[in-house]
C-alpha cells in the first residue's frame, strides 16, 4: 500500500491549519466590503478557534474542549440571529451593505 | 489513512477559506463556508470528537448557514462593489499575513511538539454520552447561561425584526 | 482489505435496490393518486405500466438539457447534484437487519452503525436544504425564488418539532445508534405486544410518531405541505427552470428523502427490522403465506382475463409471486430475509400514508402553515418530550 497508510498526524499541523484558517478569517474580514461576508469572515474565525479547542481536547485527551466548542457553536448561533436581524434593518434604513457606505455617524 | 484524510480536508478547508475571501458575490462565500464547515466536522471526527463533528454540521452548516443564505437571498443585492485598495495594504498586506500564520505557528510548535501524533480511533471519550455527562455536571451553569443567552438573542431579533423602518 | 471488499459489496447491492426502489416509488406514487381518484394510470408500457419508470429514465436522459441564459451557472448546475448527494447519503446509515453470518463473515445488515448514528442521519438532512434553495434561487426567477424562500423557512420551522419528536424515543432507548435503537425494541409485552416505541412504556410515543410523520411531510416537501412548488400559485416553484436530468435530480431527491424519512420513522418508532408478532404465534411464515395469496390472486384474475395479454401476464407475475413465497419459505434463509421483508413492510405502510394523505389533503396556506408549526406542533412536542423524560427518570 501507500507509504503514508501507516502512522499519525502530528498534533501541531492541526493547530497550524487552525492558525492558516484564523489567519484567512482575519484577512477577509478587514478586505471585504460588504456586511453578510464580513460576518462569515467571522464565523470562519471561531470555527478555526473551534478546530483548536478539538485538537487541545485530544491533546490532554479530556472532553472539556469539546464542551467550550459547544457554547462557541451556541453563541454562534445567537449572534448570527441578533447580527443578521440588524443587517435586515440597516439595509432596511439604507438600502446598502457596504460597510464604508454605512458611516452617517461620521457627518 | 489518517495523514491522507487530513490533507485532504484541510486542503478542502483551506481551499474553501480562500475561495470565501476571494469571491465577490456573497452566495459564493457563504457556500464556500459550509465547504469549510464540513470539512472541519470531518477533521473532528479523525480527531475522535463525533458529537462535536455532527453538532458542527448541525448547527452550522445546517441552522446558522442557513440563515445566512436565506438573508442573502432575500436581500439579493448582487455582487460587491470593489473599492480603490490603498498602496500600503496592497504590498505589505500579505507578507503581514504570512508573518502572523508564521507567528502562530511558531507558537503551536511550541505548544504541541511534532512527537505526539493524532491516531484515529486512539480517543473516543466524544461520544454524546461523555459530552452529555459533563455538560450536566461540571458545566451546568454555563449551560444554563446559554440558554438564556439563546432566549435573549430570539427576543431582540423579533424585536429588531418587527419594527417599523422610520 | 477484507473490511474493504465487504464494505463496497454492500455499498453496491443498497445502491442498486436503493435506486430501483427510487424508480418504482414514483410509479407506485401514480398508480395510487390514479386508483384514489378512480382512473388507471400509467398503463401503456409493460403490463398495467409496470415498465413505466423505465420509459420514463429514457425520457429524461434523452430530453435536451437546457441551461437558460439569464441564470447563476455555477449554482444553478451544482444545486440539484447537492440536492441528490444529500439525500442519498442518509441510507447507508439505516439498519436494515441484525448481524448476520454469509459465507463464514460476520457483519450487520447495514452499511456503517455510527455511536451517533441518527444525529447524523439529522446533520446530513439539515444540509438538504441547500438544494432547493440555491436551485431556487439561481434559476433568477421570481416564482423560483418565492418557492425556495418559502422551502427554506418551512424546513428550518418543521426541522425543530421533527428533532424533538425524534428525541422523545430516544430517551426510552438510551443510545443513539440506530441498531441499537432497533435492539432496544425486541421482545413483547404480553407474549403478542410488540415492545415498539410506539407501545413502550412508561408512555407510549404514539403522539411523537404523529408529529413526526407531520413534520415529516413538510420536510420532504410533500402535501399537504407542498409550498414550495404549489403549482397554482408559483408554476414549478424552485424547479421550473429545470429540465432534463436536471429536474430528474430534483424529482430523485425528493423520493429519496421520502424513502429515508419513512425509513428513519420505522427505525425509532415502529420496532425496524423486529416482527410484528413473535415467532412463537408464526410470524416467520407470513412472508410466505403473503406472496402465495398475491399468486393466489394472479392466478384467479388470470381465469377470468378480459384482454389477451392478461392472459399471459397474470400467470407470468403469479409464478415469480410463487418463486418468492417458495423462497421465504426455506428456514434457512429466514435470518437473512425476514428481517428485510418486516423492515420494508413496515416503511412501505410509511410510504404509502405518505401518498395517500397527497391523494387526501388540500394544500394548506402559507401562513396558515407556520403558524402550525409553530404555535401547534412545536408545542406539543415540548410538553410530549417532558412527560417522557419525567416519566421515564421516575421509572428508572
Amino acid at each position: 500500500m501507500l507509504p503514508f497508510v501507516q502512522g499519525g498526524v502530528p498534533i501541531s499541523w492541526y493547530l497550524i491549519l487552525s492558525a492558516i484558517l484564523f489567519a484567512i478569517g482575519a484577512s477577509g474580514f478587514l478586505i471585504r466590503r460588504n456586511i453578510i461576508t464580513v460576518f462569515m469572515c467571522i464565523e470562519l474565525m471561531l470555527n478555526a478557534v473551534n478546530l483548536s479547542f478539538v485538537t487541545f481536547s485530544y491533546m490532554w485527551r479530556q472532553v472539556d474542549g469539546h464542551i467550550i466548542t459547544f457554547f462557541v457553536m451556541v453563541v454562534a448561533a445567537a449572534e448570527a440571529a441578533v447580527g443578521l436581524a440588524i443587517i435586515l434593518t440597516i439595509f432596511k434604513n439604507r438600502g446598502t451593505l457596504q460597510i464604508d457606505r454605512i458611516n452617517s455617524l461620521k457627518n | 489513512m489518517d495523514v491522507f484524510l487530513f490533507f485532504l480536508f484541510a486542503a478542502i478547508a483551506v481551499g474553501c477559506a480562500v475561495n470565501l475571501v476571494l469571491q465577490t458575490h456573497p452566495i459564493s462565500s457563504a457556500i464556500s463556508l459550509i465547504g469549510v464547515m464540513v470539512s472541519l466536522a470531518a477533521l473532528y471526527l479523525l480527531l475522535g470528537a463525533e458529537f462535536i463533528a455532527a453538532a458542527q454540521v448541525i448547527v452550522y452548516a445546517g441552522a446558522i448557514m442557513v440563515l445566512f443564505i436565506f438573508v442573502i437571498m432575500l436581500l439579493n443585492t448582487g455582487s460587491e462593489e470593489t473599492e480603490p485598495v490603498n498602496a500600503l495594504s496592497r504590498f505589505l498586506g500579505l507578507p503581514l499575513l504570512l508573518v502572523m500564520v508564521g507567528l502562530l505557528s511558531v507558537v503551536m510548535l511550541d505548544v504541541a511538539p511534532p512527537s505526539q501524533e493524532v491516531r484515529f480511533g486512539s480517543f473516543t471519550g466524544g461520544g454524546a454520552a461523555d459530552v452529555g455527562l459533563l455538560l450536566f455536571t461540571k458545566y451546568l451553569l454555563p449551560f444554563e447561561a446559554t440558554s438564556v443567552l439563546i432566549l435573549i438573542a430570539i427576543l431582540g431579533a423579533v424585536v429588531l425584526a418587527m419594527r417599523e423602518v422610520d | 482489505m477484507d473490511f474493504f471488499l465487504l464494505t463496497i459489496v454492500k455499498a453496491a447491492i443498497i445502491a442498486f435496490i436503493f435506486l430501483t426502489t427510487l424508480a418504482y416509488l414514483q410509479l407506485l406514487e401514480r398508480k395510487v393518486i390514479a386508483h384514489i381518484q378512480r382512473r388507471p394510470g400509467p398503463y401503456r408500457v409493460g403490463p398495467h405500466g409496470f415498465l413505466q419508470p423505465l420509459a420514463d429514465v429514457i425520457k429524461l436522459i434523452t430530453k435536451e438539457d437546457v441551461v437558460p441564459p439569464h441564470v447563476n451557472r455555477t449554482f444553478y448546475i451544482l444545486a440539484p447534484f447537492f440536492a441528490v448527494f444529500f439525500a442519498l447519503i442518509p441510507i447507508c446509515l439505516i439498519p436494515f437487519g441484525p448481524q448476520v453470518e454469509i459465507f463464514g463473515i460476520t457483519t450487520l445488515m447495514q452499511l456503517t452503525d455510527l455511536p451517533v448514528g441518527l444525529v447524523m442521519v439529522l446533520a446530513i438532512g439539515s444540509i438538504g436544504i441547500y438544494g432547493i434553495a440555491l436551485g431556487g434561487w439561481a434559476s433568477n426567477n421570481k416564482y423560483s425564488l418565492l418557492g425556495s424562500l418559502r422551502s427554506s423557512a418551512q424546513m428550518v420551522s418543521y426541522e425543530l418539532a421533527l428533532t424533538i419528536a425524534i428525541a422523545t424515543p430516544l430517551l426510552l432507548a438510551n443510545t443513539l445508534s440506530l441498531q441499537e435503537i432497533t435492539q432496544a425494541q425486541s421482545g413483547f409485552y404480553f407474549g403478542f405486544l410488540p415492545r415498539w416505541h410506539i407501545f413502550q412504556m412508561p408512555w407510549p410515543q404514539i403522539f411523537s410518531f404523529i408529529i413526526f410523520v407531520i413534520a415529516a411531510f413538510a420536510e420532504t416537501n410533500r402535501l399537504p405541505f407542498d409550498m414550495p412548488e404549489a403549482e397554482n400559485e408559483l408554476i414549478g416553484g424552485f424547479h421550473t427552470e429545470y429540465s432534463s436530468m436536471k429536474f430528474a435530480g430534483f424529482f430523485m431527491a425528493e423520493y429519496a428523502g421520502i424513502v429515508t424519512i419513512c425509513s428513519i420513522g420505522t427505525v425509532l418508532f415502529l420496532g425496524g427490522y423486529n416482527p410484528l408478532f413473535p415467532p412463537e404465534l408464526g410470524s416467520n411464515f407470513v412472508p410466505a403465506f403473503l406472496f402465495l395469496g398475491g399468486a393466489a390472486i394472479l392466478f384467479f384474475h388470470a381465469l377470468q382475463a378480459e384482454r389477451w395479454r392478461d392472459k399471459i401476464t397474470f400467470p407470468l407475475f403469479g409464478v415469480v409471486f410463487l418463486g418468492i413465497a417458495a423462497i421465504f419459505a426455506v428456514p434457512m434463509l429466514w435470518p437473512y430475509l425476514l428481517p428485510v421483508f418486516w423492515f420494508v413492510m413496515k416503511a412501505g405502510v410509511l410510504i404509502f400514508l405518505f401518498i395517500w394523505v397527497r391523494g387526501t389533503l388540500p394544500r394548506f396556506r402559507y401562513d396558515q402553515l407556520m403558524a402550525f408549526a409553530w404555535k401547534f406542533l412545536f408545542p406539543i412536542a415540548l410538553i410530549n418530550l417532558i412527560i417522557t423524560s419525567g416519566l421515564v427518570a421516575v421509572v428508572s
